[in-house]
């Protein structure tokens, strides 16, 4: 056989249109979504199933003095009150740090806290009855004395003397702090032509998944097993995280995963009250619900980017970057969230700054602090869209000190197609980036010249417009080196099944999970691609710990390029083991066979020899007829795990257009662009929604999402009419184009694309809203950038 | 969050409403859409009791002209003032103001009644009811008595309806004034940031008896005294919106806000105050 | 309990419902019609949409308990009925649903624009889907959807 290359297998452009790969076949979930036909975790009933419901902390940190369940027992419908101490009997708490984040530290969390509440919305007591009304009637009957104590909110304050250390056994606030240097940074800005200085803000925001966190678990006394129904990103990470806990066997423990109605991160946590909920049908032995209200998804859904940096950068006279300087700060709530952690934000923050730019002189800190808000972690693009901002809030200063255009600054900046592999200063390894031609692509998309004339000639009549742009890198297909290095069981490898039934149709099983990314129809693609049968041949199972080889589920945008990777290698190894018994069946080599659209052809003529249907009607019914010695297992099993490089980076560049009204200070989003490079594309049609989704998640911290706190540590935006999502009417029109630099990581080359619209989106609206204020000599640069900051801005208010 | 444990009742006629309020006493609470009663019961701050629903009372419905007013049952729908053509010929300011409310669905469901009886100051439709001198026909078991719109929101969330009173109807006066509304929201159907809703007449280029009243920018809708007797009398012009923008800061004590202080919402009212005045001198006018 | 009968999707359904049952709840709990999805549970997110007495509503701001005699048609039954098979197979040719959870809301609302039978920009288009949210798309592929849906049935640009 010979050497199996991606150009041997069809996956280039000039395959197309004979080739699956790069082809937009539409989702073949899509139906039952338009129907209504899904299957969510709430839509799933057991029978004895209970339902639990919390009462939440009212306090930003408090004693609990006293609870009294008298009242809530003898509430119609209710089971059982379990408190902290409870369920410690039976589960186990958490710490959540990673070895590799040197002297990282976070105190022990249990599902629900057995002496204090530290964070406003922090379960306290669980209700559990026969439906979720009654366990609320149950929570409004708990009598919980809380003693308030005094709380640490605002992170500037968390490492000051004096302040209010929320775990006094760690000794103070500090979770975290790391300091990337390389060069000679203070030489750099000494010798600078330019030096510009801003402080930026990231408004603490929240992944508000339309379908709230959702669980069902039902512990089997008889079997002694645990199934969890669980809407989640990463089911056997959660298999051995209950297991852990609960002190289970992970075999043990089977988690199903239904449709997901949205994650973005905010599912790929270890949540208490989830535990609980575990731990609670451990004790009684029978199926417990919880699915989160909006109200509680406010408080208790992991919340993030909420970062203060200062940031400093050095240029030449001719624009070149000669240094960064930056300097970030980031509050994280009580806890770090387990098992990601939540230093990872502030350590990307710090891995990422600059990382478009060709420059020496680097440095970065950044200093993760404790206070007592909801806990903060991963959440899409972690540390992307701050670090952008960052970046490219300075690139524009820095060209207006120059009086430059901004697309030239970054012209002169940008690494160059041609210097890969390359390693930045914060000793990032990218294989291969494709700076330049994003940008020449963007600018055969963004009518610039027109926009120009159009800004000028409105600003004529009072009308302020203003165009931004933002490159961005993208850290996908994570390797150990992300988590597994530091002691966390989170998987980086990822597995595929295939196997073909008697008909001739495909079944492949992966590790990798379906949040509506459509990661189960480009499977299926490569799947069908890979063998040689019609997309609709295949079918597709994730979501089961029990079912599908162990993998990493769905995070850091691995599911193309890992999952994916997976799935061909698996897919063709099927292929070559039906070719082998197509072989003995035809009397031909198999190296002179191919299997094309579900049937044995001749691979030099493209003559039809045999159906699949026909193959494995003797395969699996005549075996007899068959050589003895011939391997016949049509299944096939392949794992896929990077080496080379910890992460496959994509990279892209975006340009938003905007007008400001400087009476009222509302932003009009007028028109977006992006191109971005993820490798190979395996399907446009999702890889454009999954990049405009992105962008739109990125305006809505621009511009709208805020968790606001007030100065007792309160929520104030707990409802979906305070905490404003980006909604159709104000969302632009949104253009979208690629360039394609596949990893040779792997054959397929795919790397991810689901953040690279979130990274850069707030970075090129704040640029356009700054450029739109130019005449005003007035600028923003703390997110979100609300009507009341750009009329303090602009004088209007003070 | 589920609803707590209540009461529930419906009335069919206003006979059976007023015995059915006597069953309950106090612990009853009209419904009629529910738009914004059954979102503020999902958060459990109050005990709501017996929920009597007044969906059925047809004399509560319909839309007439009677003589010199135009007549509006409580119960007409917010999508009913979009479209309306009675609405749309004799109160175009109200058929200007529901496209503002929410969205298509709430709009479908929610009514005018229960927007005025809940009150809430950043709503459009009280405004617009201050704006137009409208009576508010306030009905309980002793009969009806007509309340002008001006004294009917008395503080935040708080009308001059007695304890089992409901609104009957409201009555327009035909009065062929000026109307505008405008209002700077953060996204389409979101609650106003601040809003004007103005009634004028032009005589001879003049202003005449002017009514500027504003919306989420105090406990209750706004009637502008001073701003509108800057421009009382006056020509339309840069010159008196400029004295009415001024005069504002008599009429506005706004309290702050999630979307900002309450410096920030007098400066969106005097923005408001020119872009609907302005509006009047350009041909899009209407005639109210 | 209160006695109700209604019509949902075309078939008589009599039941006795706590007077604090939403009619989401109604559906999903007591009918078994899992389609209709709640999202938020305070009226804003819209994902709860569905028909009532031929018009678009909040089912999360319904009482059950109001519906004696109403007629209701949820995601399964419109799409049982055909009305909205060129909405759905465009929602499908566009991809304009990806984790799906707002999509039955979304649906029956571009529904209600189409049966209006007006030629919406798509401006116009966006406005009327603004009180449904989608966190995973860019919105950009529904009111693909729903414009290809208007022009193929005769709707001018």
């Amino acid at each position: 056989m010979n050497e199996i290359t991606p150009a041997s297998i069809g996956l280039s452009r000039e395959d197309l249109p004979n080739s699956y790969i790069g082809r937009s076949v539409p989702r073949p979930n899509v139906p039952k979504l338009v129907q209504g036909r899904a299957t969510y975790t709430d839509d799933v009933t057991l029978p004895r199933m209970l339902h639990a419901a919390f009462l939440r902390s009212p306090h930003a940190h408090a004693k609990i003095s006293a609870i009294d369940t008298a009242r809530a027992k003898a509430v119609p419908g209710v089971i059982r009150v379990f408190t902290g101490h409870d369920l410690a009997k039976f589960c186990d708490p958490w710490v959540a740090t990673l070895d590799h984040l040197k002297g990282m530290k976070s105190a022990p969390q249990y599902p629900l806290p057995l002496n204090r509440a530290t964070w406003q919305g922090e379960p306290i007591v669980a209700v559990v009855a026969e439906s979720r009304a009654a366990a609320e009637d149950g929570v409004a009957a708990l009598q919980v004395e809380f003693e308030a104590l005094p709380a640490q909110i605002d992170m500037e304050t968390a490492l000051a003397p004096g302040s209010v250390v929320i775990h006094p056994e760690l000794g103070d606030n500090l979770v975290f702090t790391r300091t990337a240097e390389t060069g000679d940074v203070a030489a750099a800005f000494a010798a600078a032509h330019k030096v510009i200085e801003a402080r930026f803000v990231t408004g603490r925001h929240t992944g508000v998944t339309l379908e709230p966190r959702s669980i069902i678990a039902d512990y089997n006394p008889a079997d002694e097993t645990l199934t969890v129904y669980h809407s989640t990103q990463a089911p056997h990470m959660m298999q051995g995280v209950f297991a852990k806990q609960l002190r289970m066997k992970e075999g043990d423990v089977r988690v199903i995963c239904k449709d997901v109605g949205g994650s973005f991160g905010i599912k790929v946590h270890v949540y208490p009250d989830e535990v609980a909920v575990a731990a609670m049908a451990r004790i009684m032995g029978r199926p417990v619900k919880f699915v989160a209200d909006r109200f509680e998804s406010f408080v208790s859904d992991i919340h993030a980017r909420d970062h203060r940096i200062k940031g400093r950068l050095a240029v030449d006279a001719e624009g070149r970057v000669l240094a960064f300087d930056i300097d970030d700060l980031t509050g994280i709530g009580p806890y770090s969230v387990y098992p990601r952690t939540s230093a990872i934000e502030g350590n990307q923050v710090v891995n990422l700054c600059g990382g478009p730019y060709d420059f020496k002189n680097y440095r970065c800190t950044t200093t993760v602090v404790l206070q007592n808000k909801t806990p903060t972690c991963q959440y899409r693009a972690v540390g992307h869209p701050i670090a952008t901002a960052v970046t490219e809030g300075l690139m524009d200063l820095a060209a207006e000190a120059l009086g430059m255009d901004p697309v030239e600054i970054r012209r002169r900046n940008l690494i160059r197609d041609d210097a890969y592999p390359y390693t930045s200063p914060p000793g990032m390894r990218f294989e291969g980036l494709s700076h330049h031609a994003s940008l020449n692509k963007l600018l055969d998309m963004v009518p610039l010249e027109r926009i120009r004339a159009d800004q000028a000639e409105a600003r004529q009549r009072g009308i302020y417009r203003g165009i931004g742009f933002a490159s961005f890198i993208e850290l996908t297909n994570p390797s150990p080196f992300m988590y597994g290095i530091g002691g966390a069981r989170i998987s980086a490898q990822d597995g595929c099944t295939v196997r073909m039934d008697p008909d001739g149709s495909i079944v492949a099983s992966s590790g990798v999970t379906e949040q509506g990314q459509g990661t189960e129809a480009i499977l299926a693609q490569i799947v069908a691609h890979g063998v040689g049968v019609p997309v609709n041949r295949v079918k597709i199972i994730t979501g089961d710990t029990q079912t599908t080889p162990y993998g990493g589920g769905t995070w850091a945008c691995r599911g193309a390029g890992i999952g994916g990777e997976a799935a061909l290698q698996s897919a063709i190894a099927l292929k070559q083991q039906i070719l082998e018994v197509a072989g003995a069946m035809l009397q031909a080599a198999p190296d002179t066979l191919d299997v094309v659209m579900g049937e044995i052809t001749d691979r030099a003529s493209g003559k039809p020899r045999m159906t699949l249907f026909e193959l494995g009607r003797i395969v699996y019914f005549r075996g007899d007829t068959l050589p003895k010695e011939l391997p016949r297992e049509l299944v096939q099993t392949r794992h896929f795990i990077t080496k080379e490089y910890p992460f496959a980076f994509t990279n892209g560049i975006q340009a938003s257009w905007v007008e400001v009204d400087p009476a009222t200070g509302m932003v009009k989003l007028l028109e977006h662009w992006c191109v971005e490079d993820c490798g190979r594309v395996v399907n446009p049609l999702l890889v454009d929604e999954q990049v405009r989704g992105g962008i739109v998640q990125g305006i809505g911290g621009a511009l709208y999402e805020h968790c606001v706190y007030d100065s007792e540590g309160n929520l104030l935006t707990t409802t979906l009419a305070d905490y404003l999502v980006p909604m159709s009417a104000e969302m632009p029109e949104i253009h979208v184009g690629h360039v394609e630099t596949p990893t040779r990581e792997s054959l397929l080359g795919a790397k991810g694309a689901g953040e690279a619209g979130t990274a850069g989106a707030p970075a090129a609206i704040m640029n356009a809203i700054n450029d739109a204020l130019k005449p005003f000599k007035a600028r923003v640069h703390e997110q979100p950038f609300t009507p009341e900051r750009i009329l303090r801005a602009l004088g209007t208010i003070a | 969050m589920k609803w707590p444990a209540m009461g529930y009742a419906r009335a069919k006629s206003l006979a059976e409403l007023w015995s059915a309020l006597e069953v309950h006493g106090s612990a009853a609470q009209i419904i009629a859409g529910g738009q914004t009663l059954l979102a503020t019961l999902a958060f459990r701050l109050s005990e709501p009791g017996t929920l009597i629903d007044i969906n059925g009372i047809t004399q509560l419905r319909g839309i007439s002209t009677h003589g010199q007013v135009l007549r509006l049952g409580a119960l007409t729908l917010h999508a009913e003032l979009c479209s309306d053509p009675l609405v749309k010929a004799h109160a175009p300011l109200l058929a200007a103001a529901a496209p503002l409310i929410a969205h298509p669905a709430i709009r479908n469901r929610g009514t005018l009644g229960g927007s005025l009886a809940y009150a809430d100051p950043a709503a459009e439709l009280p405004a617009c009811m201050v704006a137009l001198e409208a009576t508010i026909i306030a009905a309980s078991a002793k009969g009806e008595r007509r309340i002008p719109a001006a004294d009917f929101f008395n503080d935040l969330l708080q009308t001059a309806l007695a304890p089992q009173e409901i609104i009957a109807a409201v009555e327009i006066p035909l009065t062929g004034r000026l109307a505008a509304i405008e209002e700077i929201t953060r996204r389409s159907g979101d609650y106003a940031m601040a809003g004007l809703a103005a009634t004028l007449a032009l005589e001879a280029g003049r202003v005449v008896a002017p009514r500027l009243v504003y919306f989420g920018v105090g406990n209750i809708p706004v009637l502008a005294a001073a701003a509108s007797r800057a421009l009382e009398g006056r020509s339309l012009d840069r010159a008196s919106i400029t004295s009415a923008q001024q005069a504002l800061a008599e009429d506005l004590d706004p309290p702050r806000d999630l979307h900002g202080p309450p410096e920030m919402k007098r400066h969106l009212a005097r923005v408001l105050t020119e872009r609907v005045l302005l509006g009047f001198l350009n041909p899009k006018v209407e005639a109210a | 309990m209160i006695p109700i009968t209604l019509t949902v999707n075309g078939e008589k359904v009599t039941r006795h419902v706590e007077p604090r049952r939403h009619l989401i709840d109604f559906l999903r709990l007591d009918l078994g019609l899992t389609g209709s999805h709640a999202g938020c549970e305070h009226g804003v997110c819209g994902a709860c949409t569905l028909r009532v007495n031929g018009k678009i509503m909040r089912g999360c701001l319904i009482l059950a308990a109001s519906l004696d005699g109403a007629e209701v048609v949820t995601i399964e039954g419109l799409s049982e009925s055909g009305e909205v098979a060129d909405l759905q197979a465009a929602f499908v040719a566009r991809n304009a649903a990806q984790c799906g959870f707002c999509t039955p809301g979304m649906v029956m609302t571009a529904a209600e624009l189409l049966a209006e039978g007006g030629s919406p920009t798509r401006g116009e288009i966006r406005e009327y889907l603004s009180g449904n949210y989608c966190r995973c798309t860019g919105y950009q592929a529904i009111v693909d959807a729903v414009e290809d849906t208007l022009r193929s049935r005769g709707a001018t640009p």
